[in-house]
Formats: structure tokens, C-alpha cells, sequence
């Protein structure tokens, strides 16, 4: 495993340098030094019909040295670039947080700091990794884990055998690096779908409730937005083992825009879309219909606030929302003017969702793609 | 000198006696014709109306005045008691006649000194040196005499204080003496048109009166004309009833070391305080705006004597007396003008009594009017006057003589503030003189910004100066210095032109800020002078300027001048500020890259660092527009972006 790493470490220390190297020269040549980085920007992003993902354009911006605006950001871009190049020689991995306190000190005689927050490095990674079209990962540097799996399957991650029908309540704590030299899947498993549950706690119920046992499947919650750790989980569970993926999330725009990003991508990491969009997911729930279709009490539902609304007409616009039945589904939701809570369905039962919905949803094939 | 009659054009004394004559006529009307009305006759009416002018109390010697002077409530009339025997009616017109009476100008600022300035203690040290030192420099200028000034402050007790001032000057004719010291109204300034400090002859005999009034000591004058002649020592005290100087001692002395000038010596109640509008800021702004005086200052409590030393050898040229102008010119002035003149014609006499009235002038003045330019100008009916009156106005004519006024000029305005501030920049300009009422006058301004005003410190409400912190200067208000014919005025600054003009003007424009209707923020001094004829004043104590429109106007016209020039100096104060903020950025983010790319790259670090600080420099020249907030390769989708953060966890 050791040489592997080398090989792929290789080739982006190569292109690190690059970046350096080309600095270095214009600076030599006396001109004002820029790097050129893939604009992350609404206006920049397209909707892949043929392939029904968000992909990054061609917009490109240049980074100055010397635009007082800018030289901070460029700075820190070559901080955080030959940061990463000690990193990749070292072999060693670190978290983001990490790498943002490996970086911060303060700058000459001055009171500032290279980096002020995390929330000022962040965005410095998304752009290094774009700009030499190389992954975080790529970088070593992984963000904390969120997200758990539990279900009919056996995978090795980093060199241990991890059973995860054998994960108790708590589940194996997915990493934010699930690339195949970290992490693979071994063969025998039984599973049919995977099931992507939004929150934490509906996992829990249905991982009490054995549901993953009963039904051969596994079992997947996100915690909320689905990192990209999980969304890359996803996608190589998806493709490599063949197997569907149902989202089931609560029923209010938030939700659609999670299973939204597992479908199709977000326009932040826009340019990683290829490697973790799943055009065919499965949006099982909640539906704004559901609520007829299930006989739920009206009392287990919660006004759309303004935001709500706002983000639904947008919503409506996007061209991966297009297709009639999301239309239909969306307007459904801004007419009844109310959203619907997963734990609402703990109203009819506790195990409802375990028992009842869900087996009859996919039996039904109520799904929307 | 010419002799002031004792009727003086004072607005107040005038329109005191304007109200006592018609009563008095009234009284004779009644006691004619009794029959109209039926009047209950008092004893008091027996007596014969008395006189309109009428000396109620024969003076005593002129020591017993000097030694007892009158308190206010003793030159006061005696209080009103209703004549027994008439119940109803409390006075008749016969008994209020019995009380009628001429007042003297002395009486009536005895009981007015507020007017002329000495309302309390601190302001009337201040007065007193005020009066003194303007009649000096007068007279040292009139004589071409470079001035020398002494101002000597003693502390008698904490309550008295004696003044002394002396000068180089010519000298006062020993007969003139008296007069001029101890006479309210008299002087030589009243009666010319030509721009001077003092312009009433009121100034230094009521500070003389005022000592008297409040220690009973007289003004103590020495003077000589010159070399050889004898000095004259006087000590005179002012007879309030009569306004007539009383001589208490008169000697020749001997005055080693002073071959001409003179010294003038009161003593008076007094406080003696420092800070704003105080004496010491007096000098100073006496000095800013005298750049050709020196002044030796000694002030009181021991302090060290303070030297305001001259900025120029030159003398300011001799302001030349003047005839009125025209334009503004009022009717009753215009009736009496034409009524004393002894020209012929009418044309001739517009010419002869009027500055800048040439012959076509003048013919156009009575063509407009459609009056005879041969009429006899005594002879002319009142409604014709008016028309003329009507038409000036309507004929174009030149300005009046610039010689009459003397500014200070944009040069020594420029050396005084630079030679008492300490500023980082100066400005001045002077305006092209103009004319309100017919007065020529000329404004000019001058400012002083940042330097030690910025460090300095502000002035509590006691004058005690409070360390101020650096950068707190900026929220406190400018200081306006308001000078008048080359005299500060320190009171009264809200009902001044001036302030009018000054916070009136749009400060934000030049770069200052301004709250609305007060004087502008920032470390700054702004000193307006106005040189005139007639300097407008509001009140006696000569310390606001009246609100002509005309002099407002060219007060602004003079600020906004001066205010583009700090505008522009604060721009450039900006840029540098700006740029250097600038290289400074781009030399620390240098440093820290040159340790990137070394790593990166592993090339020298000191030939990167030189190749980085030179680019550095060179970009720091060039001002790169809209350069900020460009950068962002992030996503900026509202609500989106936020979301797509949180896939990170």
C-alpha cells in the first residue's frame, strides 16, 4: 500500500511544484504572479443533461499577487500548496482543522494572521484541489468523519476487516476518505439497495428495529447534508456492487436539496460531481403526498417559514427539477404550505417507518428519480 | 484729533434720548391746555416744568469723585415713590416732567458695562488689555512705527489685578491726554471712514471707568512724543455724571529707556484665567493676525514672560480714509449728505461726496432717477431724494477704492498661523475686497491642519487643558478664530457672521466631517478675518460681526477656497496613507511567500524575496480600480453556498 501512495503522491507533488515553479517565474520575468483557478460560482456551473449531473464550466479566475484584494487569498493559496507537498512526502494524512492550525501563525512583525479562521482555509483547499485538478484526498488531507453505515456488507478500511452487519447501535462512523486504497469492499454480500436515511435519529429506529436484517439492505444516515466522504461511499456502492440507493429525507425543500446533491452534486464541489453524483437515486420520501397517501394526523406538521418558500421557488427553476413528476411534487409542498418531519410518521406507531412505510413504498415502487 | 460732540450717533444712548424728549414735549402740551383735560393738580406740578436738559446734581469736587465713585445703584435715579395725595393717578405728567433728566453716556454705562464688555471679572481683564493693546497698535501703525508692546499682568489679590501696556507709539499730546483716557466718546476713529481697531472712542476710558468703578483707582498714563520732549505722568478718574476726564495728578517725569510711546496703567477687579477666551489667547490670536508685532507678555502668578515675536519687518501699508460709497448708502444719510454739501449742482455734489461717482456716473444716477443733474442740492424735495435714492442701486459702479481696506494678506496670514502653530499644513486667501452698505471690507481666511493639533490636547469647560488621546481629535470640533481689522474676538461666536458663514458651509465636501449646523471635526484651526471701514458689530464690545448677507457670502467664498485646498491635502494625505497600507499588505504577504514557494520550489529565498519587493514597489504605484472583492472562486449562491459548507462537517 506504502508504494501505491508514493506513485499517486508523485504525481501531485509534480503538479504542486508546477504551481510553484510557474510563480517563481513570473516573478523573474517581473510580472505581477497569478494563479488561475476554475471559478466555483452559480454562473459557472452547468446541468449535464446527457449525464443528469452539475458539472463545473470552463470560467477560470485569476488570482493576483498584487490586487489588494487578492494577495491574501494568494498567499495563503501557496501556504496551503507547500503545506501539502510536506504532507504528501511525509505520507502522512490530515484533517482540514488540522492543516488550518499547521498553517496559522502570524505574519511577520504585523498582528495578523495567515489564516484568521478555518472558515478562511476551507475555501483555499476547494480551490488548490480545482486548480491542480486533484483531489482532497489526492492532498492527504480528509475532513472528520460524519455519517454512519450498518447493513449486510464487509469492508476492509485501511488494512482492518470491518463486518458491518456487526456494528452494534452505533454503526461504522463512515471517514471522509473512501478511496479504494483506503477502503474495499469484499464480496458475499447479500444486500439489495442501500438506504440513505437524512437524520441520525430515524437511523437509529430502523437500526434497532433490524430493518437492514430483515430487508438485506444497508443502512446509511448522513447526519443532515451528506459530506462528501459518504456521498464518495455512496457512489462506489452504487457502481462497484450494483445496488439502487433510496433517500429518505424529511419533507421540506432542505431535504429535497440533500437528495438533490446525492443526485446530481452541489454547486460548491461542482467539479467532483463525476466521482460522486448518483444520477439514479431513488427519492422515496417524504413526499408532500404522503401525508394523504398514509392518513397522517394534520397536527404533525410544521409551517413553511419564508426561507422555506423562497428556497421552493428556486427550487422549481433549477433545471434538474424539471421533469414534471418534481414539479408536481414541489408545488404539492408549497400549496399545502406545511413540511413533514420524518419522526412525524412515529405518530402512527413507533416502528411505523420500519414496518409499514417504507416496506411499502419500495414494494409500491413509489419513487421518484 | 477732531472732537466728538457729546451727542453721539451711539444706536442705544440715541434711542434712550429719542424716548425722553417726546414725553417732555407732551408735558408742555398739557400743562397749556388744561382745559381738555380735568387734572387733579398735585403740589408737584406747581413748579415749572423743568428744563429738558437738566443737571440734576451739582458734581461734587472732582477728589470726592475719584475717592467715592459711584456704584451702580447710586447713578441710578431715585426710586419712584406715588406723590401723596393722589390716590388714583400714582404720577401726573407734570411730577414725571420733575423727573426727566439728560443721561450722560458715562452714567449710562455705568450701568451697561456689560455692553462694552466687562460683564464679570475674567472678561473684563480680558477687555481691559483688549482696549489698551488695539489703541497701541493704532497708533503705532498710524505713526509707521514698527509695534513693540509690553503687556505686564500683576495679581494685587485674588479678586484685583493691575494692567499695564505700553507701547513704542507716537505719544499723546499732553492736552489730548486727559480726553482720550478719561471721556467716553471721544477719539479720533469715529468720524472717518478708514479701517482701524478701535472705531468708537469708547474702549479705553470705560476700562479706565471701570477700574475706578471697582477699586477706586484712576488710570495712570504716562507718554511722550519724543526725544528731548519731557514724558507726562497723569492719573485721571472720569466724572460719570458729567463724562468729563478729572485730572488728579499731572507731572513731567523722567522715562529712562523710552524715547516715545505710552503707558497706560489700571487697575481693576478682575480674575485671571487661562484656556479658551482667555487673555493668553487673546495674545495669541493678536499675534497670529499681527504677524509685524512683537509682544513681551508678562503674565501674572509668576509665570515666565512669553515673547510673540513678528514674522515680517514690514508695516502694513496706511489704510487711506475714505467717502462713502453709494451703493448701500441710506436715505436719511443721503438727505443729510446733500442737504451739507457744498457743491453746487446736484451732479457735482454726488461726485464730490461719494467715492467712485465719476460724471457719467453721476448723470446716470439722476437720468435714472429722472431728477435734474443741475438741481441745487440743497433744494431738492424729499421725495426727490428718494428717487435718487431708488436709483443708485440700479447704476453700475466700481467697487470702492481697495486701498481703503487693508487685509493682512495671504502671505502674513499664512507666516502668523504657521509662526503659532505648529500644523503640518497651512493655507490662506485673501478675497478681492467688496462692499456691504456702501463699506468697502475684505475677507480672508486661513487654515491650519493637523501637526501638534492633532496631539493636542482639549480644553474643559474651566479652560483647564485635559490631555487629549491621540485620534480622539478628529471627534472634537475645529477652532475658528474671528478677527476683526486685525482684533480676536473671543465671545459670542454663535451670533457671529462668521460662524454663520462657517458652519453654514458644506465642510463634507473638503473632507471633513460636519455635524449638522455646528462648526466642522478635525484637528484643525480656522482663523477668518474681516478688514473693513466699518467693521458691523452687534454690540459695543465689539465681539460678533452683524449678519450682512454680503459679508457672509464672501466669508463662504473665502472658506470654500481654502476648503478645496485641504480637501485636495487630505486627498493626498489619504493616497499616501492608502499606498503605504498597501505596500504594506503586499510586503508582508511577500515574506510569507517567498517561504512557500521555497519550499515549493526549493529556489533562493533572497533572490525571490529582492525579485517580490521590487514587483512590490512597482505595483504600489498604480492604482488598480476595483481590484477588491473580485477575488472569490468560491460559490456566492445565498442560501446555497451555506449549505454546500456544511457537506464538510
Amino acid at each position: 500500500m506504502a508504494k501505491k501512495t508514493d506513485a499517486r503522491a508523485e504525481k501531485v507533488i509534480k503538479k504542486l511544484v508546477g504551481l510553484g515553479n510557474e510563480a517563481v517565474r513570473e516573478v523573474a520575468a517581473g510580472e505581477n504572479p497569478s494563479v488561475e483557478i476554475p471559478l466555483r460560482a452559480l454562473s459557472n456551473i452547468n446541468f449535464n443533461e446527457k449525464r443528469q449531473i452539475i458539472e463545473l464550466g470552463n470560467a477560470k479566475q485569476e488570482r493576483y499577487l498584487f490586487k489588494v484584494g487578492m494577495a491574501r487569498k494568494f498567499m495563503q493559496t501557496f501556504l496551503v500548496a507547500s503545506a501539502c507537498k510536506d504532507l504528501l512526502e511525509e505520507g502522512k494524512t490530515t484533517s482540514i482543522r488540522d492543516l488550518y492550525y499547521i498553517t496559522k501563525h502570524t505574519l511577520g512583525q504585523s498582528r495578523a494572521n495567515t489564516f484568521e479562521e478555518q472558515d478562511e482555509s476551507d475555501p483555499i483547499i476547494e480551490d488548490l484541489e480545482v486548480t491542480i485538478d486533484s483531489l482532497r484526498e489526492e492532498l492527504n488531507l480528509h475532513a472528520s468523519n460524519k455519517g454512519a453505515a450498518v447493513g449486510d456488507l464487509t469492508i476492509v478500511d485501511s488494512g482492518d476487516v470491518i463486518d458491518l452487519r456487526r456494528m452494534g447501535s452505533g454503526g461504522w462512523s463512515v471517514p471522509s476518505i473512501v478511496e479504494e486504497n483506503v477502503i474495499q469492499f469484499r464480496r458475499g454480500s447479500k444486500a439489495k439497495y442501500v438506504l440513505l436515511v437524512e437524520k441520525d435519529a430515524v437511523w437509529r429506529r430502523l437500526n434497532e428495529d433490524r430493518y437492514w436484517k430483515k430487508h438485506e439492505c444497508i443502512l446509511v444516515h448522513g447526519g443532515g447534508m451528506v459530506a462528501r466522504g459518504l456521498r464518495r461511499f455512496l457512489y462506489r456502492l452504487h457502481h462497484e456492487l450494483d445496488l439502487p440507493v433510496y433517500v429518505v429525507v424529511d419533507n421540506d425543500p432542505w431535504g429535497l436539496y440533500i437528495y438533490s446533491v446525492v443526485k446530481q452534486g452541489s454547486i460548491n464541489l461542482a467539479y467532483e460531481s463525476v466521482r460522486m453524483a448518483i444520477p439514479k437515486a431513488r427519492f422515496l420520501g417524504l413526499s408532500s403526498f404522503d401525508r394523504e397517501g398514509f392518513d397522517l394526523p394534520p397536527n404533525v406538521t410544521i409551517k413553511l417559514n419564508d426561507q422555506d418558500r423562497r428556497r421552493g421557488e428556486q427550487m422549481l427553476k433549477y433545471p434538474w427539477f424539471e421533469k414534471k413528476q418534481w414539479q408536481k411534487e414541489i408545488q404539492q409542498l408549497l400549496k399545502a404550505g406545511v413540511k413533514l418531519e420524518l419522526e412525524a410518521l412515529s405518530a402512527k406507531g413507533i416502528s411505523f417507518i420500519s414496518e409499514k412505510y417504507l416496506p411499502q413504498k419500495i414494494e409500491a415502487k413509489q419513487w421518484l428519480v | 484729533m477732531k472732537k466728538t460732540a457729546s451727542q453721539p450717533e451711539l444706536p442705544l444712548a440715541r434711542g434712550r434720548e429719542e424716548k425722553t424728549a417726546p414725553r417732555a414735549r407732551g408735558t408742555d402740551a398739557t400743562g397749556k391746555k388744561p382745559k381738555l383735560k380735568l387734572v387733579k393738580r398735585s403740589q408737584g406740578t406747581a413748579e415749572p416744568a423743568p428744563a429738558l436738559k437738566l443737571e440734576p446734581r451739582k458734581a461734587e469736587s472732582a477728589a470726592a469723585a475719584a475717592a467715592v465713585p459711584a456704584s451702580l445703584d447710586a447713578a441710578a435715579p431715585a426710586a419712584d415713590a406715588a406723590p401723596p395725595g393722589s390716590p388714583r393717578r400714582r404720577a401726573t405728567a407734570e411730577s414725571l416732567a420733575g423727573k426727566q433728566r439728560e443721561i450722560s453716556v458715562a452714567e449710562f454705562f455705568t450701568k451697561n458695562r456689560h455692553l462694552l464688555g466687562f460683564d464679570n471679572p475674567a472678561k473684563a481683564l480680558l477687555t481691559t488689555v483688549k482696549e489698551a493693546v488695539d489703541n497701541s497698535l493704532d497708533a503705532c501703525e498710524e505713526a509707521g512705527i514698527l509695534p513693540e508692546l509690553l503687556v505686564e499682568i500683576t495679581e494685587i489679590n485674588q479678586e484685583r489685578y493691575r494692567v499695564a501696556v505700553q507701547d513704542n507709539g507716537p505719544g499723546i499730546v499732553a492736552k489730548q491726554v486727559p480726553k482720550i483716557f478719561a471721556k467716553l466718546l471721544y477719539g479720533s476713529k469715529f468720524h472717518r471712514l478708514r479701517q482701524s481697531r478701535g472705531q468708537q472712542g469708547i474702549g479705553i476710558s470705560a476700562a479706565g471707568m471701570y477700574g475706578l468703578l471697582t477699586t477706586g483707582k484712576p488710570i495712570v498714563i504716562t507718554s511722550r512724543t519724543g526725544k528731548g520732549r519731557p514724558a507726562h505722568h497723569f492719573e485721571l478718574v472720569i466724572d460719570t455724571q458729567k463724562n468729563q476726564p478729572q485730572i488728579i495728578v499731572d507731572t513731567e517725569v523722567e522715562w529712562e529707556g523710552v524715547d516715545h510711546g505710552t503707558r497706560v496703567e489700571i487697575e481693576l477687579a478682575a480674575t485671571y484665567k487661562t484656556g479658551r477666551r482667555s487673555l493668553d489667547e487673546y495674545l495669541a490670536e493678536t499675534a497670529i493676525a499681527n504677524p509685524h508685532a512683537r509682544i513681551f507678555y508678562q503674565p501674572p502668578k509668576g509665570r515666565p514672560q512669553q515673547l510673540f515675536d513678528r514674522a515680517s519687518d514690514e508695516l502694513p501699508p496706511e489704510p487711506k480714509e475714505i467717502k462713502p460709497h453709494p451703493h448701500g448708502v441710506e436715505l436719511g444719510a443721503l438727505m443729510e449728505t446733500l442737504k451739507s454739501t457744498e457743491a453746487r449742482f446736484l451732479s457735482s455734489a454726488l461726485q464730490q461726496e461719494f467715492s467712485r461717482v465719476s460724471v457719467a456716473v453721476a448723470e446716470a444716477i439722476c437720468a435714472a432717477a429722472g431728477v435734474d443733474p443741475h438741481a441745487r442740492p440743497h433744494k431738492l424735495t424729499p421725495s426727490d431724494v428718494e428717487k435718487l435714492h431708488k436709483a443708485i442701486p440700479t447704476i453700475k459702479i466700481l467697487a470702492p477704492p481697495t486701498s481703503s481696506v487693508v487685509p493682512i494678506g495671504e502671505k502674513l496670514v499664512h507666516a502668523g498661523l504657521a509662526k503659532e502653530i505648529k500644523a503640518d499644513y497651512v493655507v490662506s486667501c485673501t478675497r478681492p475686497p467688496s462692499v456691504y452698505r456702501g463699506n468697502p471690507f475684505c475677507i480672508e481666511v486661513g487654515l491650519a491642519y493637523g501637526g501638534e493639533l492633532v496631539e493636542a490636547g482639549e480644553e474643559d469647560d474651566d479652560g483647564e487643558v485635559v490631555p487629549g488621546e491621540k485620534g480622539n481629535v478628529a471627534e472634537t470640533p475645529i477652532r475658528l478664530l474671528r478677527l476683526a481689522n486685525r482684533v480676536p474676538l473671543l465671545y459670542q461666536q454663535s451670533a457671529c457672521a462668521i460662524f454663520k458663514a462657517v458652519t453654514e458651509t458644506r465642510w463634507k465636501n473638503y473632507g471633513l466631517t460636519q455635524p449638522r449646523g455646528s462648526l466642522p471635526l478635525g484637528p484643525m484651526v480656522l482663523m477668518v478675518h474681516m478688514a473693513s471701514v466699518w467693521v458691523p458689530f452687534t454690540s459695543e464690545s465689539k465681539e460678533a460681526v452683524a449678519h450682512y448677507p454680503q459679508i457672509i457670502k464672501e466669508v463662504k467664498l473665502a472658506l470654500a477656497e481654502c476648503g478645496r485646498k485641504l480637501a485636495s491635502h487630505l486627498r493626498q494625505l489619504e493616497n499616501r496613507r492608502h499606498e503605504a497600507k498597501r505596500r504594506s499588505i503586499f510586503e508582508l504577504y511577500c515574506g510569507e511567500l517567498v517561504e512557500s514557494l521555497h519550499k515549493l520550489t526549493g529556489r533562493e529565498k533572497k533572490k525571490l524575496q529582492k525579485q517580490l519587493l521590487e514587483l512590490a514597489r512597482k505595483h504600489t504605484g498604480e492604482d488598480e480600480e476595483g481590484d477588491e472583492g473580485v477575488d472569490d472562486a468560491v460559490a456566492r449562491d445565498g442560501a446555497r453556498g451555506g449549505d454546500d459548507a456544511e457537506e464538510e462537517g
